[in-house]
């Protein structure tokens, strides 16, 4: 038996319609300057091309501008400056400046907004929430039906080894070309869409390479306050097209300030910790020899809880440097009151920004409020000290092919935490470098 | 990044305090920077010797740098973001973070920074950080082995990870467990005895066990784990090392008659964490208040007063009609006057003039801005000079939008946090 849930979704584009109307569209060409193969053809969108991490000496990119100190990068200015523009251009829903914004009293600092537009009025449709794993399908909306005048820019690996940026390419449908557009209903400035592989039409699910694009985007803007989101189906993503959430706003969130207790480092150096004293329980992701190690880390782990169809949400945070991972109940168990107050528990709410629709919860929102309804989507402790210990199964056995068995005996032991300082033993933590790693003199 | 002139970096202090203060801080035994949020980059425009010797770089190059130079891959960046919100907050604070030297070793130290405010301007000009390294204590037993059986099979951990000398020294990103080795007694006594990795000799098991029999070499190195606290001595020496800079910080302003002060006196016309986030953006514009009398000038770019020719303090609290002059076209007045009364953006190209009475075409953009209320907090105004080029081949328009959005997310989200008003 299915399950479903009755939800108003938020619109993205403002080419979304019902499927209805979609389906007696589809007949001829459209007319609308979208994505697809009637009007892709002499496309042209600016086109910003980022360095791979190998061709850079050292960590120097990663250390260049990870600061709120440091000047505007041109990614993040690029950014900034096209989705101004296209808010002068009316393509927005709403002013999202205009919407009145706090930092809630108490020790976590949660965030609320009271926007009353961002939803939809009309009749709510209907999206099969209960498996994280569905195929792509193309008559239900997705990004390729966006309308060109939403894309920002195209965003792609150099590949000559430097930052380009162009102002008008041409859309090349053979390259794969991935794209960065506006949400028409944002949450914050500068609220866009990262969909990789735009015109491959990837259903919503991790793999490496996109998420190594998603973590490229966060390092080349540069600013620790523009953060990148994933939503998996089921937990609750809107759009079966694969895609990633950013927007700025430069207040710490509540996630990044609560504390973690360091569980584990793999053999490729990413250093893996459990958030504590928070309602949903989660993990974060650190370190890494390379940034490839660390992309394939979460992608990994992604993949493992995709595959064991447990939702789940990820925030990329720190200009790439810290990963949130936070797996979520199956909706089947989570309370009707919460459904209903629709407030979905996405990675933002959970990270601790939540929108409000009535001025009432707006006014009366607070630090317990806030928190019981994270709670309610946490795994339970002993769930998530089931699903933490199959995730190091899972990125340990895919660095078993590389790493030595002193490596992967270290990754499977589960020693409690030493009292006070809330750390693994450190034993397993020698047990995990192997002879063989090299170590980098710092420059 | 380029560092910004030296000029404005000893203007920033020799304006605040006499020259005798140089010296009266010179005097101090304690590590400690001291940085002004104001200028582009929020860089460190003065270094306590005792700082230059702990961290191991000359005084040239520190000041006008950014204190994250000292940050490196194993710096917990929670704290790292502790200390940025501290800032953003116009606060103090206090916390322990792994630094590192300029020959690349890591070091614990006791991060303790505190707010210097103009009494006149009623915001940060100042933040004062001073940094105690945390000493270690002999380790404890584990596994029923001595510290001699810890010694060895940490000397076989930095065998297996380290193959020179050199590397040694240099302690690695990945390699993050080097054990502290330290002996008790008077040796502690000395503060400069702790963390000097460079005086560490390769170890293998002759030497160790030579090391033993005459324990005569001082070995440490720093284990760098998760955390490590300060003792309540090391907390005692930071709140003293800050005392005493903030005394002869307050002392010596008040002979330059821009009194400092350790806590906010009056309100603020844009927080220092304003100020800092507009800092990063390089163009050319300035903020105007629409609430006050004749709407003035309350944040000027280092970029508009080079393209203007103006400093500081002759347009702060000024309407922008000083940039008009007898050939500007009073239509283009009038459209900016009924933007701003709209509540519209628009664009104008206005004929400009600076201080040197030189006039040039100015491709002018205002916005307004609003901040967490959802009300407009200031009007912006983007300059850029006709026919200027950017590198990245972005058009003025394009140039300007992205000027326009940073400052509406600097202005949203800085007044966002109740704890700042």
């Amino acid at each position: 038996m299915m399950l479903r849930i009755k939800r108003v979704p938020t619109v993205v584009s403002n080419y979304q319609k019902d499927e209805g109307e979609d389906a007696a569209r589809r007949g001829g060409g459209c007319g609308r300057n979208c994505l697809q193969k009637c009007c892709i053809p002499g496309a042209k969108l600016p086109l910003y091309t980022f360095k791979r991490a190998e061709e850079i000496p050292g960590d120097k990119c990663v250390l260049e501008h990870d600061d709120n100190q440091a000047p505007v990068a041109f990614l993040d200015s690029l950014l900034l400056g096209q989705w101004e523009d296209r808010m002068q251009r009316g393509l927005f829903r709403y002013d999202v400046t205009a919407c009145e914004t706090k930092v809630i009293p108490g020790r976590c600092g949660f965030m609320a907004q009271l926007n009353e537009g961002r939803h939809l009025k009309k009749r709510p449709t209907e999206f099969r929430v209960d498996k994280v794993l569905q195929p792509f399908d193309g008559n239900k909306f997705n990004f390729t039906k966006v309308g060109q005048e939403e894309v920002l820019f195209q965003f792609d690996a150099s590949e000559d080894g430097e930052v380009q940026f162009f102002p008008d390419a041409p859309v090349d449908a053979d390259s794969s070309p991935s794209v960065v557009a506006i949400n028409v209903s944002p949450i914050e400035y500068g609220h866009v869409l990262l969909i990789p592989r735009i015109l491959e039409c990837l259903p919503q699910r991790i793999d490496r390479e996109s998420f190594l694009l998603a973590l490229y985007m966060a390092i080349e803007a540069g600013n620790p306050y523009f953060r990148l989101g994933y939503n998996s189906l089921g937990a609750f993503a809107t759009i079966n097209h694969l895609h990633f959430q950013a927007y700025y706003l430069a207040v710490p969130f509540p996630i990044e300030k609560a504390p973690t207790r360091k569980v584990t480092t793999l053999g490729d150096g990413v250093k893996i910790s459990e958030l504590f004293d928070y309602p949903v329980r989660g993990l974060v992701f650190e370190g890494g020899n390379t940034l490839q190690d660390l992309s394939n880390a979460v992608s990994d782990a992604c993949i493992f809880l995709q595959d064991n169809n447990i939702p789940h949400n990820v925030l990329i945070a720190d200009c790439g440097k810290r990963i949130f991972l936070l797996p979520q109940q199956a909706l089947g168990e989570v309370s009707s009151e919460l459904l209903d107050t629709q407030v979905n528990p996405a990675v933002w709410e959970i990270s601790g920004h939540m929108v409000l629709k009535r001025k009432k919860d707006y006014e009366e929102a607070s630090e317990e409020n806030a928190w019981r309804l994270l709670a309610e989507v946490s795994l339970s402790e002993e769930r998530f000290e089931e699903v933490k210990a199959l995730i190091f199964e899972a990125c340990s056995y895919t660095l078993s092919e590389k790493e030595d068995e002193h490596l992967t005996q270290g990754a499977g032991d589960d020693k409690p935490p030493l009292e006070g300082t809330g750390s693994i033993n450190k034993g397993r933590n020698c047990n995990m470098v192997s002879g063989t790693q090299e170590c980098l003199v710092l420059q | 990044m380029e560092p910004p002139q030296l000029g404005l970096i000893e203007q920033s202090f020799n304006s605040r305090y006499s020259n005798w203060a140089r010296e009266a801080l010179d005097e101090l035994p304690d590590n400690f920077t001291i940085t002004d949020p104001c200028i582009s980059g929020h860089p460190i425009v003065f270094a306590s010797r005792g700082f230059l010797k702990m961290s191991g770089y000359s005084r040239d190059q520190v000041v006008g740098r950014n204190g994250r130079m000292f940050q490196g891959p194993n710096t917990c960046r929670r704290s790292v973001m502790e200390i940025r919100e501290a800032i953003r907050e116009e606060r103090g604070v206090e916390i322990s973070l792994l630094n590192y030297r300029k020959d690349g070793t890591p070091f614990w130290m006791l991060f303790r920074m505190a707010p210097v405010f103009g009494k006149d301007e009623g915001r940060v000009i100042h933040f004062v950080a001073v940094q105690v390294p945390i000493l270690r204590r002999r380790q404890r037993r584990r596994n029923g082995e001595g510290l001699c059986g810890e010694i060895l099979s940490n000397s076989c951990r930095r065998e297996v990870c380290s193959s020179s000398s050199v590397e040694l020294a240099g302690v690695s990103a990945a390699d993050s467990d080097c054990r502290v080795q330290a002996m008790e007694g008077s040796v502690w006594q000395h503060v400069d005895n702790y963390v000097f990795p460079k005086d560490c000799k390769p170890l293998d098991g002759f030497q160790l066990i030579s090391f033993l029999q005459f324990a005569l070499v001082l070995f440490t190195s720093l284990e760098i784990e998760e955390k490590c606290e300060a003792s309540d001595t090391e907390k005692q020496l930071a709140a003293t090392a800050i005392s005493n800079v903030l005394s002869v910080l307050t002392h010596y302003s008040e002979s330059t008659g821009r009194l400092v002060c350790e806590k906010r006196f009056g309100p603020s016309l844009v927080s220092s964490s304003l100020h800092i986030s507009l800092g990063r953006i390089k163009q050319s514009f300035v903020l105007v208040d629409p609430h006050l009398p004749d709407i003035p000038i309350v944040y000027a770019s280092d970029a508009f007063l080079r393209m203007t020719g103006y400093a500081r303090n002759e347009v702060l609290g000024q309407n922008c009609r000083f940039l008009t002059g007898v050939d500007t076209d009073p239509s283009a007045l009038h459209q900016i006057k009924q933007s701003i009364q709209a509540q519209q953006a628009c664009s104008v190209r206005i004929l400009h003039y600076r201080k040197d009475k030189s006039s040039f075409w100015n491709l002018l953009h205002i916005s307004p801005v609003r901040n967490a209320t959802g009300k407009i907090a200031y009007f912006v105004g983007v300059q850029i000079e006709e026919g200027s080029v950017d590198r990245h081949g972005l058009s003025p328009e394009m140039r300007q939008l992205s000027v326009v959005g940073s400052i509406k997310v600097a202005v949203r989200s800085s007044s966002m946090s109740y704890s700042i008003h």
